[in-house]
């Protein structure tokens, strides 16, 4: 990855818009929001520049339907919030899952509920992210921890957000996003971009919502010569509201099932020194970067200490943190929050003692909080 | 003329949708149906390259039956949706369908917003007074007094003026129609669709089920005969006073004007941004 890369000293959310452009992102619409505003600022500038459109919409709720409606018309979108408009954004990220619109949503975290305590960083948001609109729904969460995985992940977001035909959410948080430091981007062809999948039949055989093994259907483009029907109802093959129990069971049950059939694509997660280790830290986000300074630290103690950095945190990347539970007699999971992540990891757990660290008075975990714990497990 | 309906019938309508459609009988949804096919069959415009979008109400079902690239969204925020199909491709005609309460109180945000950027769209706001889908509560448009099934001792907020407060926001094209004037429906909708710029037109229309039955307005007809009498041009609507113009429906454009568009505005900025990097 590092030849042929130009190293640069980047801030997380100045990644995240260099990550997005190289994915072939060409519209952005957002609300002013700290911590998040220095990608709507970055996008401003850079989007005009390759032919692209930066929007800055009323709410936060008109910045999700028209990301949506630019997506529909072909051109892959982003917004970018923290929490408040994270919240306001829901009823439309719903509208994305069922209509299978392909869409990236950052979410830098900051603490609440509501306004909260602008701008401590904080990972409050974690469920909100997996469970945030209402109805049942697939959706694929995404965290990142350093400047680099700003920039990397939301490449993956873009690619599995266009493979999948599902809303990709990336979680920050404020350390993660305000956090200068240097990172190797890849030459621009040795990045991987994903496009999603156009029909290949003649219009008048287009099924807009046909099933096939991936269960990902063909996306048209609104003015492509497919004209079809686009809603938020649940609707039969070719689009149409259907309420009959057949056809809204396959359409729900074919909305899990594309999730599923990608599940070893879509989990992952990164190892430090776990060959060996009888305790583990399992975190995500800025908190992982803590914890591996903690392991390093407890290491020199002889605790043999490693660590599990969840990168995808839904769907929960089960198969990755199963191993772990089984090798170490405990494993601790830190968080800033009253522990969204450690109910995941208590839920696959058969076998292994789970400690947590629980912090939500707006502070970051520090790498000694951990070490002290991983000491005394 | 029945062979000219039979040809729009066929051109514009979905042949793989069923109807028949959710409307009640007499309701003035299906007669904005028609005036919108005949205003797109005369301006002769491509299906591929017309969009409709919809927000949620009785209005908000309308595409699901016209052969157009069609989207039924959330409540109030079609315009939303419509803004970025938009400027994601240009080469697009992108029309909007709504009603009072999807358009001015759960969209009314987004409707004075689209108005003030001066995206190269069209609104057509159905308002008949109430909110139908939902069984008759009242909307920003219900008039004073009026009962309704969230105001059953009469009415004590005041109702919005939809076309004046588009012209207010900055929008470049507004004008207002009935169900009962229907060739001047069919050329206000044409011409809004053709304007570059933000266009409105608003649509006094009947919900004689939700609204007229509890208002004791009688049937469909005698709520548009209505229409017909408080009906008065825009042009002698100037000639009156207030007091006059009182219950009464002023048809017609309410404004024609030209301002900078905004996707060329945005094209403009390409090019600076190009020549900067």
């Amino acid at each position: 990855m590092t030849e042929q890369a130009t190293r640069q000293v980047l801030q997380g959310n100045e990644a995240i818009v260099e990550g997005a452009l190289a994915a072939g992102c060409r519209f952005f619409a957002g609300y002013p929001i700290t911590p998040a505003s220095e990608i709507a600022e970055l996008m401003s500038l850079r989007l005009p520049a390759a032919g692209g459109t930066f929007i800055q919409m009323e709410d936060e709720i008109a910045s999700m339907g028209a990301v949506i409606g630019a997506s529909l018309a072909g051109v892959k979108s982003l917004t970018a919030t923290s929490g408040p408009g994270f919240s306001l954004m829901q009823e439309n990220l719903g509208y994305a899952c069922v209509a299978e619109v392909p869409c990236v949503v950052v979410n830098v975290m900051r603490a609440g509920p509501s306004t909260g305590l602008p701008t401590s960083p904080a990972q409050g948001d974690v469920m909100q992210a997996r469970w945030g609109t209402h109805g049942d729904h697939p959706i694929i969460v995404l965290s990142v921890s350093t400047v680099s995985d700003c920039f990397d992940i939301t490449v993956h977001a873009f690619n599995l957000s266009e493979k999948y035909r599902v809303p990709v959410i990336i979680l920050s948080d404020e350390v993660v996003s305000h956090t200068r430091e240097a990172v190797f981007l890849p030459a621009p062809e040795k990045i991987e971009v994903v496009e999603r999948i156009r029909p290949s039949v003649p219009p008048e055989w287009y099924i807009p919502y046909e099933d096939n093994s991936r269960g990902v259907p063909a996306m048209a483009v609104l003015g492509d010569g497919y004209r079809h029907h686009v809603t938020g109802l649940i609707h039969d093959n070719k689009g149409f509201p259907t309420d009959r129990p057949e056809e809204v069971n396959a359409f729900q049950r074919r909305q899990f099932r594309k999730i599923t059939n990608g599940f070893y694509e879509i989990q992952m997660t990164k190892s430090f020194m776990m060959e060996d280790a009888e305790v583990a830290v399992i975190a995500y986000g800025s908190v992982s970067r803590s914890a591996l300074h903690a392991i390093k630290a407890a290491r020199e103690k002889g605790v043999k200490a490693g660590l599990l950095q969840l990168i995808t945190l839904f769907p929960f990347p089960k198969r990755n943190v199963d191993p772990v539970l089984r090798q170490c007699r405990a494993v601790l999971v830190p968080e800033m929050n009253m522990g969204q992540i450690s109910r995941e990891v208590k839920r696959v757990n058969l076998s292994s003692k789970v400690v947590t660290i629980n912090r939500v008075d707006g502070q970051f975990i520090t790498p000694t909080e951990i070490y002290n714990k991983l000491l005394s497990m | 003329m029945p062979e000219k309906v039979e040809r729009l019938r066929h051109d514009y309508l979905r042949h793989d949708k069923k109807f028949p459609h959710v409307w009640c009988p007499g309701c003035g949804n299906g007669i904005v149906l028609g005036a919108l096919i005949r205003a797109i069959d005369s301006l002769k415009l491509e299906k591929d390259e017309l969009v409709l979008a919809s927000g949620i109400g009785c209005a908000g079902r309308m595409p699901v039956y016209v052969d157009f690239n069609t989207l039924h969204t959330t409540h109030g925020r079609a315009l939303t949706f419509a803004t970025g199909i938009k400027l994601a491709n240009p080469s697009l005609n992108v029309l909007t369908v709504m009603g009072d309460g999807d358009a001015t109180a759960i969209g009314g945000n987004h409707f004075i917003h689209a108005a003030r950027r001066n995206l190269d769209l069209t609104a057509i706001i159905i308002n008949n007074q109430i909110y139908g889908m939902t069984g008759g509560q009242y909307s920003p448009t219900t008039p004073y007094g009026s009962k309704a099934a969230t105001a059953a001792y009469g009415h004590i907020e005041h109702a919005f003026s939809i076309a004046e407060l588009a012209v207010t926001a900055g929008a470049s094209f507004v004008a207002r129609g009935t169900v009962y004037h229907v060739p001047l429906l069919d050329k206000l909708i044409a011409q809004g669709i053709s304007k570059k710029g933000f266009s409105v037109i608003e649509i006094i229309s009947n919900c004689h089920i939700q609204y007229g039955r509890r208002n004791k307005m009688g049937d469909p007809v005698t709520m548009m005969q209505g229409f017909k009498d408080r009906a008065v041009t825009v042009e002698k609507a100037a000639t009156l006073s207030a007091e006059e113009l009182h219950d009464r429906i002023t048809i017609g454009v309410l404004t024609d004007v030209d301002k900078p568009n905004y996707t060329e505005e945005l094209q403009k900025i390409r090019d600076i941004a190009k020549d900067k990097s």
